[in-house]
């Protein structure tokens, strides 16, 4: 037999692994009602497919575009992010478009994290943050959001960081905290108080701030939104990344971006020029139309931002529902498209399940097969210290259209009944 | 406020922010150049695109995508390749590899072979490691191979003097097979092979691949096989996969793109292609970069592949009109440059032409102890006073060789008769006043 030495590179080792890879696989079964991955099942507004539709007859923009954003594109960020953030922000320094908010994710850590770092992760966190600061070489350190009413979690806003455990977490190591509000899968939405806490330690430490805002316009009624790079000494720290497909409800259009202060800004355009060089045209293009059309109607109530965050919240109010009068206590969201729920209150007994992973995971395969009901369990979104006090919890997706939602309702009802 | 700063502090606050795998790799000839065309070009031949548009039948199948019923189509689909998308190229690439292909295991789709590139290099190549890279190559190739922390190796193609009174063809460019067997170590970790090579045509051929080949598996070396151009070869000749020869499925991987294949270069659709054993590590770099490629593009592109596959070797074939209609293209601009005196390569393949720009010196003269490559000064001159972009041969070089062929500029011939038409006459009329000035 020929030699062949070949195995992966020291910075992929055990990153190989991905929840989504195995769940999507077994939930893709159409006869399973997916609550669980997050991607909608509505369809995005008619205009932003027109616009796309539009787009493609137009020879040009079949072809490249400028690497670091399409023109009109980064223009039209700017301009409604100028709005939100009352402050200046240059289109081609201030901007970079990237493959989905995972790519500004990976973009923003390869440019400004290496090893000998450490960053902070907040648990439980979107699953891609932890092995993308290991495949910096950097190191990620834990600490979670605990719930303060101990076990009587109605609402989000009930899990919370302590402010001295976090801050024993920063040290001369601590390059970056990745922040990510509205949160997934707790749908929490960080108060200005909470962001204080959290930006005074990096002013006092001299750390950067990765803020994931991807669900930033879902937040629910008696909540604001904040943007941290928006507190005093926080723009030239901050990243602050968004998402197309969050925003518009087009998730396979994979279109992110990274807004901050040119200096760092910079540093991501060199990772992206030479990682993927320029994202797709016709997509930018009808993006910037679409939101053309909505940053003209950022005072009217009937723009996409506001009305979206209408619709899931009676979906969400709905959501909370079913699980009540299935017996459920889950966890209200104060934005965000996700539903926490603590599920040993109904007393599955998995320990003939062979398996040696978190009760969570169990209970998803176990709910998939015998329910058809898909979900995600949690502890894919904690570090190896807490996956024991999560894995309790399942995350359903809600920004699904009535008939899902009805499905689900059918098979909440069932299982009350079968187990009554 | 404290102003005392501890001395952790004050250490970490005079590192630079940026991380050290970015050193070295920030300056981009594209960026600028790009700049420049925008600025003062009125014919613009440097980038690498079409200015015509993509087929019909492939915009058609973009706009069913995106319109049709099934509005999932707007949703995430699977990470590494669409179903539709990575069942015909399985099907495809199987049948022109003479191999079965598994369309999960092997093949993943990229955004763009740009992004196919970044993964390998990312997958593969560790600090230390060692890269041979052909020149001149495709600009990203070395950055890719320094952010991973791997050692970029050159070998030089290098030009048999024509026959007499003939043009050189990119065939007449070659490796020196010891040269090339001396740039093996056991630190090699892998080979880039462009074929058909950008910028300057070269179509390897059998024998070339072989020699390669045998070097490859003599040291247990990877192919990182970028054929983007796989469908633009001329005059007869034939595109030969590496992958296809004697010990080299299992160690290559086979780079595509959508962009080049089908004129859609603004979709950012790519591919890889090769053994399980090596993409099952491509997959994990691409799950933890950037997880998703757009779905409604790669659903237009599986269109475009079945269409092909039922037409395939017909002359209704995209994949056989495109390169009849880019070869006479060629030729247009061969003779336009030959008759102004500056002297085309003959490409075999790739929508690229080198030409020699000596007879033009006295245009742009010689800054001595200039830092930037006399054919930069060259190109930023002409597009500026002449308004014709075309891109300096030595952005194609690494920073030690840039000097070493600094009298080429690169044509992109993908172009419109228009403006192959428009570029004649910028040259006639450039060539008329040094005649009578």
């Amino acid at each position: 037999t020929m030699a062949f030495r070949h195995k992966n590179t020291r910075r992929i080792e055990g990153l190989d692994s991905n929840v989504w890879v195995e769940f999507t696989k077994v939930a893709a079964d159409p006869s399973i009602v997916n609550l669980g991955q997050g991607l909608p099942d509505i369809s995005p507004p008619s205009y932003v497919k027109e616009e796309l539709a539009k787009v493609a007859a137009v020879d040009r923009l079949n072809q490249y575009t400028r690497g670091f954003g399409h023109p009109s594109l980064v223009k039209a960020l700017s301009q409604v992010y100028e709005r939100v953030c009352g402050r200046k922000i240059d289109p081609l320094t201030d901007i970079l478009v990237t493959v989905g908010a995972y790519g500004s994710l990976f973009s923003t850590i390869q440019a400004l994290i290496e090893e000998g770092d450490e960053v902070i992760i907040i648990e439980p966190f979107y699953d891609c943050y932890e092995p993308m600061v290991k495949m910096a070489g950097a190191k990620p350190v834990f600490i979670p959001l605990r719930n303060k009413n101990d076990g009587n979690s109605a609402s989000s806003a009930d899990w919370v960081l302590d402010p001295a455990e976090l801050a024993n977490k920063f040290n001369s190591k601590t390059k970056a905290i990745i922040l990510n509000t509205p949160h997934n899968p707790i749908g929490k939405v960080f108060t200005r108080e909470e962001l204080q806490v959290i930006a005074d330690l990096c002013i006092k430490h001299d750390t950067l701030c990765i803020s994931d805002e991807v669900y930033e316009w879902l937040v629910y009624k008696g909540n604001k939104h904040i943007k941290i790079a928006t507190l005093p000494g926080m723009w030239e720290r901050t990243i602050t990344i968004g998402s197309a497909g969050k925003t518009y409800s087009v998730t396979g259009w994979k279109l992110g971006w990274s807004i901050g202060p040119q200096n760092l800004i910079k540093h991501l355009q060199v990772v992206h020029q030479n990682t993927l060089y320029t994202c797709p045209t016709p997509l930018q293009e009808a993006l910037a139309q679409a939101f053309g059309i909505d940053y003209k109607r950022m005072d009217d109530p009937d723009c996409y931002f506001y009305s979206l965050s209408r619709e899931l919240e009676s979906k969400r109010d709905r959501m909370a529902q079913l699980l009540q009068e299935a017996g459920l206590k889950p966890v209200i969201p104060d934005g965000g498209y996700f539903m926490i729920v603590d599920v040993s209150t109904l007393n599955v007994d998995l320990s003939d399940v062979d398996e040696k992973q978190p009760y969570d995971y169990k209970f998803v395969k176990w709910m998939i097969t015998s329910k058809k009901l898909s979900a995600i369990p949690l502890s894919a979104f904690c570090g190896p210290e807490t996956k024991r006090e999560f894995e309790k919890y399942i995350r359903f997706c809600f920004i699904k259209k009535d008939s899902t939602l009805d499905a689900a309702e059918v098979i909440l009802k069932n299982w009350n009944k079968q187990t009554a | 406020q404290t102003h005392f700063l501890s001395l952790s502090l004050q250490a970490k606050m005079s590192r630079p922010v940026q991380a050290r795998r970015l050193e070295g790799i920030d300056k981009n000839i594209w960026v600028e150049f790009v700049k420049l065309a925008a600025t003062y070009s009125t014919v613009n031949l440097g980038q690498g695109f079409p200015d015509f548009p993509p087929p019909d039948f492939l915009k058609e199948a973009f706009v069913r995508a995106l319109s049709g019923e099934n509005h999932m189509l707007h949703q995430y689909t699977r990470a590494f390749g669409h179903p539709p998308l990575v069942k015909i190229l399985a099907q495809f690439f199987g049948k022109l590899l003479g191999q079965d292909l598994d369309p999960m295991t092997n093949v993943m789709v990229t955004v763009g072979a740009y992004q196919a590139l970044f993964c390998c290099f990312q997958a593969f190549v560790d600090d230390g490691d060692e890269v041979i890279i052909i020149e001149p190559f495709f600009d990203c190739y070395e950055p890719m191979v320094k952010m991973a922390g791997g050692m970029p190796v050159f070998v030089p193609l290098r030009p048999k003097a024509p026959k007499d009174g003939k043009l050189m063809s990119s065939a007449d460019w070659q490796l020196d097979p010891a040269e090339l067997a001396s740039k093996f170590s056991e630190r090699t970790k892998a080979i880039v092979l462009n074929s058909p090579n950008n910028p300057l045509g070269k179509v390897f051929s059998r024998g070339e691949l072989e020699v390669i080949a045998d070097l490859c598996v003599k040291h247990d070396v990877l192919c990182i096989s970028d054929e983007v151009y796989e469908w633009l070869v001329y005059d007869g000749k034939e595109h030969i996969r590496i992958a296809s020869l004697q010990g080299m499925w299992d160690r290559t991987v086979i780079i595509g793109s959508a962009g080049k294949t089908f004129s859609a270069t603004g979709w950012k659709v790519g591919w890889t292609v090769g053994p399980n054993r090596l993409l099952q590590h491509l997959c994990t770099v691409h799950q933890n970069s950037v997880y998703h490629c757009a779905t409604v593009a790669q659903e237009a592109v599986a269109q475009g592949f079945q269409r092909e596959l039922k037409l395939y070797g017909k002359p209704e074939s995209y994949f056989v009109q495109l390169p009849k209609e880019l070869q006479q293209k060629r030729d247009w601009l061969i003779q336009s440059l030959d008759a102004v005196g500056m002297k085309p390569i003959i490409p075999e393949g790739t929508y690229f032409l080198v030409a020699d720009i000596s007879e033009f010196k006295s245009d742009v003269p010689d800054v001595p102890d200039s830092d930037e490559p006399y054919d930069s000064r060259f190109a930023k001159w002409m597009v500026k006073n002449k308004g014709l972009a075309a891109i300096p041969l030595s952005a194609f070089y690494c920073g030690a060789h840039k000097n070493n062929y600094n009298h080429f500029i690169r044509f992109c011939f993908a172009k419109e008769e228009a403006t192959l038409k428009a570029a004649n006459d910028i040259l006639q009329k450039w060539k008329r006043e040094k005649t009578n000035p």
